[in-house]
């Protein structure tokens, strides 16, 4: 692939995406609309269609101003940093067989790297808006994301043991048998957990919880500095869910259709699940949260991994 | 020490200032069955009231209302001080509740307290000059000269209302580490109205919490006192602006001990009826924020669908919907509209169901459990301390509802619980407030199908407004209604209470009248004022996460703590 055209598809993938969590923000207002016995948007173009597009040019018009006292560099400097990772770790994602911009042999690892870059953007956003309220909110990211962390990665190393490989692609191709959330039911669900906390979402948002931190985090946020973590964190939601249809749902394969609708249309059901779930679930205390980690989701995902292991040895190479 | 005679059905003791505190001592530790709360306290100026007859001369009066739990029986002590400079000793060390009363009568009046370090204004800006209650200082803005804001003046109330926590005694470090002082509200999504409280922070940790109030004042008890009897059931709406036609019961309740009404069965059931749906909707709307503020976003939608249903059965009968003044003096103001039993019936079918989804919802979730259980625990040792009232007292086990205690508008006919609970904490305080929607709906079901027949205003002459078919007869009965309407009713002249159980807690209206055709001096007891004042002491040693539900769990609206 030449750089013309890497770049040429980059910019497709990118546009793609932006488009994509656009139209995601309007699905999930519709969806917990729907689930909260209230309309949702529906004003702007068919069933509300077009919301999207008019946030979009509200966000861009408004003013966008660094706070008094703040630090202007990296007050702008932080937005970016939450949505360039995100977009830059699509990258590397297996839309259908051998179809990826940067078919890494370490892509879950640079996917798993680029999602924890995005909680750099979060304590550097509360850190130069020079506001106790996004203060508070920075700390509770940096704190989330050392407990959430340690388990992110370790549940989906089953996974990589059985594919034998790191390799979106060659993960896949390893489930053409039997999908891995048969096989790794407690790895799939520790790391959907994970997930939720890696991508922001309620009931993981601590940093942001808006009912005792107003904003955490983006108190001081306006316009498209406001929008670009916003669309870093549906751009997230839709990344966690891509790698877990990758790692665990058999990601392009499925009947009759072609790969990447497949693809698309698990990555969609997973994403509406991450809406479904923040419409109904409270959310836990910060120590609630960092506790539940450090006592259940390291040591059950040691032990998923210690099990996986041992099975793979005794068998004597990965199955499928 | 004289007593004052009154209808009222409690004893009026006056005191001397030197026995004000050891008679609050004593009725506080050694009779039997103590008189534990401190109901309230609140000053009267007597400068300008004509009919004292057999009250030793007072300035200004200051009275407390004390209640006895053990014994379901009151007693109110009153106390002379002089007009010019009004001087009384403090009962904070008897009472830790009076602290916020007697900052009001301070405030309110310019009472000060011996034996207090500080009397800081608590209702009205730093700066304000007077002392609003008193019968000197105006009550409508056209009585002065117009007000102008300068830069300097913006400058100086400003610098007035500054809140540095070092000159109030708040420690600025622990151990060794500073403190992080975060203004918490007035303008915070979680603070359920303007309400401001500092806190000092080390982390997440609450070290401590300095709760200051005043933001929502909007002087009710001086709009009282010139509003004519009858123009001020409206207002009493707008008190605890969630309640609706509660608070306007406790006000007439008074007015019509004063004037020797009798309600009519019809009106009383109707009136508990509305209260009932008002209580309901208060609670649905406490219910649906408090699960909104530990992170379930969905229950509140729910619960305003049900709001909704329970308004449109209330802006059949009334034609308002969150205030809708319906309460008459003697009465309501309008019959039952016809169809009226189909929609409340609608209404109890639709209800349990969704109680019940709630309960799924909220109340049995495991993340809402960790969230509220243990959270802001408190019992009633400290409820009494600081007078809170309603389900902070339930939630800690004491079934304390005037609904039960003391019967009014017919409640004794009903068949009712009062819902309690021992933990005394947030969880606790959700749960009673959860039952207490299924006793109303069972109240409400005995009205539709017991509402009695007959007239719905006493046939009185004091009840207002007069029926219509008796105003347009004659020149009689045509300029009692108008003196009646331009001038207000002749209640007679004389002092009572009105004591109701609102969504809040204890709801008492004391009012006094000079025989004019409006109140001489309301005094309003509201359930947030002192529900909020065990913060300080509850708060510290929380997160900031757990506190913003404890403040939920207050379930305070920032009118009726203000007034």
């Amino acid at each position: 692939m030449s750089i013309a055209v890497a770049i040429i598809l980059s910019v497709i993938l990118i546009m793609a995406l932006l488009v994509a969590a656009g139209v995601f923000t309007w699905v999930e207002r519709r969806g917990l609309g729907f689930l909260q016995e209230r309309l949702g948007p529906n004003r702007v173009g068919p069933f509300g269609f077009l919301q999207w597009v008019a946030d979009t040019v509200k966000l861009l018009t408004k003013e966008d101003e660094v706070p008094p006292g703040g630090d202007a560099i990296t007050f702008r400097l932080a937005p970016a940093l939450a949505a360039i990772p995100v977009l830059a770790g699509f990258g590397v994602v297996a839309f259908g067989p051998g179809l990826s911009l940067a078919a890494l042999d370490m892509g879950v690892i640079f996917i798993l790297a680029m999602l924890a870059l995005t909680v750099y953007a979060m304590v550097l956003g509360a850190w130069a808006s020079h506001n106790r309220y996004a203060l508070l909110g920075g700390l509770r990211a940096a704190a989330q994301m050392l407990s959430y962390e340690a388990f992110f990665g370790l549940s989906l190393m089953g996974v990589v043991m059985l594919a034998g490989s790191l390799s979106l692609g060659q993960i896949v191709e390893a489930q053409s048998g039997v999908w891995f959330f048969i096989l790794q039911p407690v790895g799939c669900a520790l790391f959907l957990l994970a997930g939720i906390a890696a991508a922001h979402r309620l009931p993981f948002d601590l940093q942001e919880s808006e009912q005792d931190l107003v904003a955490g985090f983006m108190t001081e946020y306006s316009g498209m500095s406001f929008a670009l973590f916003f669309l870093g964190e549906y751009l997230a939601v839709i990344l966690v869910s891509a790698l877990a249809v990758t790692l665990f749902f058999g990601g392009w394969l499925g009947p009759i259709l072609p790969g990447p609708i497949w693809f698309g249309l698990k990555v969609g059901a997973l994403a509406l699940a991450f809406i479904w779930i923040r419409a109904i679930l409270p959310r836990p205390r910060y120590d609630q949260l960092v506790g539940f980690a450090w006592k259940w989701g390291l040591p059950l995902a040691l032990i998923n991994l210690l099990l996986t292991g041992a099975l793979v040895v005794l068998i004597g190479g990965r199955p499928g | 020490m004289t007593e004052q005679a009154t209808r009222e059905g409690f004893p009026v003791l006056w005191v001397t200032p030197e026995a004000w505190v050891s008679v609050h001592t004593h009725l506080r530790d050694t009779v039997a069955r103590p008189y534990t709360l401190l109901a309230d306290l609140w000053g009267i100026d007597e400068t300008a009231r004509q009919h004292r007859v057999g009250q030793p001369a007072s300035g200004v009066t200051l009275a407390s209302h004390l209640i006895s739990p053990q014994r379901n029986s009151d007693i109110r002590l009153k106390c002379a001080c002089d007009a010019d400079a009004p001087r009384a000793p403090t009962l904070t060390g008897v009472y830790p509740g009076a602290d916020w009363y007697e900052r009001e009568a301070w405030d309110m009046f310019g009472i000060r307290f011996d034996g207090r370090d500080s009397l800081r204004r608590i209702l009205m800006s730093q700066d304000w000059q007077g002392h609003p209650l008193r019968k000197s200082h105006y009550a409508r803005a056209t009585e002065k000269d117009p007000f102008v804001m300068t830069r300097e003046s913006f400058d100086v109330t400003e610098a007035a209302n500054h809140l540095d926590p070092a000159s109030l005694g708040l420690p600025m470090e622990r151990d060794g580490v500073e403190l992080m002082v975060l203004n918490f509200g007035p303008h915070h999504p979680s603070t359920h109205g303007v309400f401001r409280i500092l806190l000092g922070l080390d982390g997440e940790e609450i070290v401590w919490a300095y709760p200051d109030i005043g933001y929502h004042h909007r002087g009710a008890e001086k709009m009282a006192e010139r509003q004519t009897w009858h123009g001020f059931i409206p207002y009493t709406d707008r008190i605890d602006y969630l309640g609706g036609v509660i608070s306007e019961m406790p006000y007439l309740l008074a007015v019509e001990q004063l004037c020797g009404i009798e309600v009519p069965a019809r009106a009383q059931c109707i009136r508990v009826m509305l209260s009932e749906f008002f209580r309901i909707t208060s609670h649905l709307l406490f219910y649906g924020t408090l699960a909104r503020d530990t992170g379930a976003m969905s229950p509140v939608f729910y619960m305003f669908v049900d709001r909704e249903r329970a308004y449109k059965v209330i802006q059949a009968i009334t034609g308002a919907r969150m205030h809708p003044a319906f309460f008459r003096i003697g009465g309501v103001a309008m019959d039952l509209p016809t169809g009226w039993d189909a929609l409340v019936r609608d209404f109890l079918d639709w209800m349990p169901a969704r109680l019940d989804d709630y309960e799924r919802q909220a109340m049995n979730s495991e993340l809402f459990r960790i969230r509220t259980q243990g959270v802001a625990q408190y019992g009633v040792e400290t409820c009494l301390k600081y007078s809170a009232t309603g389900p902070h007292l339930r939630a800690a086990g004491l079934a304390w509802d005037m609904r039960k205690l003391r019967p009014y508008s017919g409640y004794e006919n009903y068949d009712f619980d009062v819902p309690t609970r021992t933990e005394g904490d947030c969880y606790a305080r959700t749960w009673v407030r959860a039952q207490e929607m299924r006793e109303s709906l069972k109240i409400i079901r005995q009205c539709l199908d017991y509402m009695p027949s007959g007239p719905i205003k006493a046939d009185h002459p004091l009840a207002f407004p007069p029926p219509r078919a008796n105003t347009l007869q004659d020149i009689e009965t045509l300029i009692h209604h108008f003196s009646g309407t331009a001038y207000g009713t002749q209640v007679p002249i004389g002092e009572a209470t009105g004591q109701v159980e609102s969504a809040r807690g204890f709801t008492q209206y004391s009012i006094i009248s000079d025989g004019d055709g409006r109140s001489y001096r309301t005094r309003i007891r509201t359930p947030s004022f002192a529900n909020l004042q065990p913060i300080a002491e509850v708060a510290p040693g929380m997160t900031v996460a757990d506190f913003v539900i404890y403040l939920a769990s207050i379930d305070h609206v920032m009118s009726d703590v203000d007034k």
